[in-house]
């Protein structure tokens, strides 16, 4: 935190704000998000003590946790939230702030599903399982024949095309992500 | 009536069945489904990690192209719903986002769509009454739970479906064509979504949990409307016996008789046909 004359300005709460449009001040802690979390038996301080970090401006610790990639966006925090504060929201807000500054994702496959994911839209404007899943099998630290038996069950069934539906994105795709800054 | 359709990632590849019992229900009802032929992913669980308008401007793309026509834009999967509805609400409401997309997509945004989920229109548009009179196989015996995950009903002002705690279109639907709903407090828990492949683990934990509390309320199968929630289901349930996850379109295409039905179990990780041989339902359909 820094002091400005008699000001404290809390610099996190303002970045939050701006990457995620949420007043994150305005929690009170009931502790409706944490008790509805999925996810939060694997998290390591849960949404409720995240907000309080993001209050007390706990930069650092925040965004190396890995807690802001457990997040699945399921909104059951947001949609009982009762100060209206889009929990899932200011995680993508937190995440961002994270891969902009270099912090190493503290749940490294779960980025790098969403980065090989986007990767492939990109690509190819569509998902794309049997390119997606090989690259994610390659590149993450998941035991390579995790899933090996369930992916073929899934292939006989004519459930992962080999070849993708179109050989490229169409060309507003590919504009969307160079204007979006095409971050994979 | 004609409908737009935009059936999105998942039901070209792990939601199949999803996609086929849907196009099969719909004809069946005399609904035609005109598939946008240019459609683009809609971002799922992930552009929103990365960038706000990148997470905007996919959807937005799909719905202008859907403005071309004079029809509502119809969508089986929870998360493309989710996707498309928060695009088209964002620039319904918010004349920023609106201008951004329109300069983005060389579009104008005119709101002439109206974006809804399979189960919204068959409630509503052909209505429970309509659906029963269709049945030619009551699923008379199959007890079951309805599970609608996440982006069907969260956040409810986008989602704008349902009771976001305590939904009921679908059970209607399914008691309808003969089907037991048994009561569960769980059809709107979350099934880990797209954490699947880096922390199968979370989800195990709680799609097992999903199948254990199914089974305690007395349920055969789960009946899904998410293809992702429906594959977590059949992929990551470790403990046997396994409860088979249908699609609720699946079941609705098996009581009105189409033949076709046999084949979309066969698609199943979990095969779901011992529960349904109990029923006398696929002996009237020689399988």
């Amino acid at each position: 935190m820094k002091m400005e004359g008699d000001s404290v300005r809390n610099h996190l709460l303002d970045e939050v704000k701006t990457l995620s449009g949420q007043q994150v001040e305005l929690c009170y802690h009931c502790h409706k998000c944490t008790a509805g979390c999925p996810v939060v038996d694997a998290m390591q301080y849960g949404p409720d003590l995240l907000l309080r970090m993001v209050s007390l401006d706990q930069t650092d610790a925040i965004l190396k946790s890995r807690d802001i990639w457990l997040c699945v966006g399921c909104y059951t925090c947001a949609t009982r939230c009762p100060n209206d504060i889009d929990i899932a929201a200011t995680m993508d807000g937190l995440r961002q702030m994270a891969m902009a500054r270099g912090y190493p994702a503290g749940e490294r496959d779960a980025l790098l599903f969403h980065r090989l994911f986007m990767g492939v839209v990109q690509r190819f404007g569509r998902s794309h399982e049997a390119f997606m899943l090989g690259l994610f099998k390659v590149l993450s630290k998941v035991p390579l024949m995790n899933d090996v038996p369930a992916g073929i069950g899934l292939f006989m069934r004519g459930k992962v095309p080999v070849l993708p539906e179109r050989l490229s994105a169409p060309v507003q795709v590919r504009q969307i992500f160079a204007k979006t800054r095409s971050k994979k | 009536m004609n409908y737009s359709y935009y059936p999105g990632c998942s039901l070209h590849s792990t939601g199949l069945e999803y996609g086929l019992s849907t196009r099969a229900v719909f004809k069946h009802l005399g609904l035609e489904l005109t598939e946008l032929d240019d459609w683009n992913c809609c971002g799922a669980s992930s552009a929103h990690v990365f960038d706000h308008t990148l997470a905007l401007a996919l959807p937005a793309r799909t719905l202008s192209q859907a403005q071309a026509f004079d029809r509502d834009l119809v969508i089986p999967c929870a998360a493309c719903y989710n996707r498309l509805k928060g695009a088209d609400l964002a620039m319904r409401h918010d004349p920023e986002a609106r201008s951004q997309m329109e300069s983005m997509l060389g579009f104008q945004y005119t709101g002439s769509v109206a974006v809804r989920p399979v189960l919204a229109v068959l409630a509503e548009d052909v209505g429970v009454k309509r659906i029963a009179d269709e049945v030619r196989n009551p699923l008379l015996g199959l007890k079951v739970v309805t599970y609608y995950g996440c982006l069907l009903v969260r956040p409810p002002e986008i989602a704008q479906f349902d009771d976001p705690d305590d939904p009921q279109v679908m059970a209607e639907l399914l008691r309808a064509v003969g089907a037991e709903v048994m009561p569960w407090s769980h059809a709107t828990d979350c099934c880990g979504g797209s954490l699947s492949l880096s922390r199968s683990d979370v989800v195990q934990h709680l799609v097992g949990r999903l199948a254990e509390r199914a089974r305690e309320a007395g349920a055969d199968a789960i009946v899904t409307a998410c293809p992702l929630c429906q594959v977590n289901l059949e992929m990551r349930q470790t403990a046997e016996p396994k409860m088979p996850a249908f699609y609720f379109t699946e079941l609705l295409g098996l009581a009105f008789g189409l033949s076709e039905a046999s084949k979309w179990w066969g698609k199943h990780l979990i095969d779901p046909k011992p529960i349904l041989e109990t029923l006398r339902v696929l002996e009237t359909l020689r399988v």
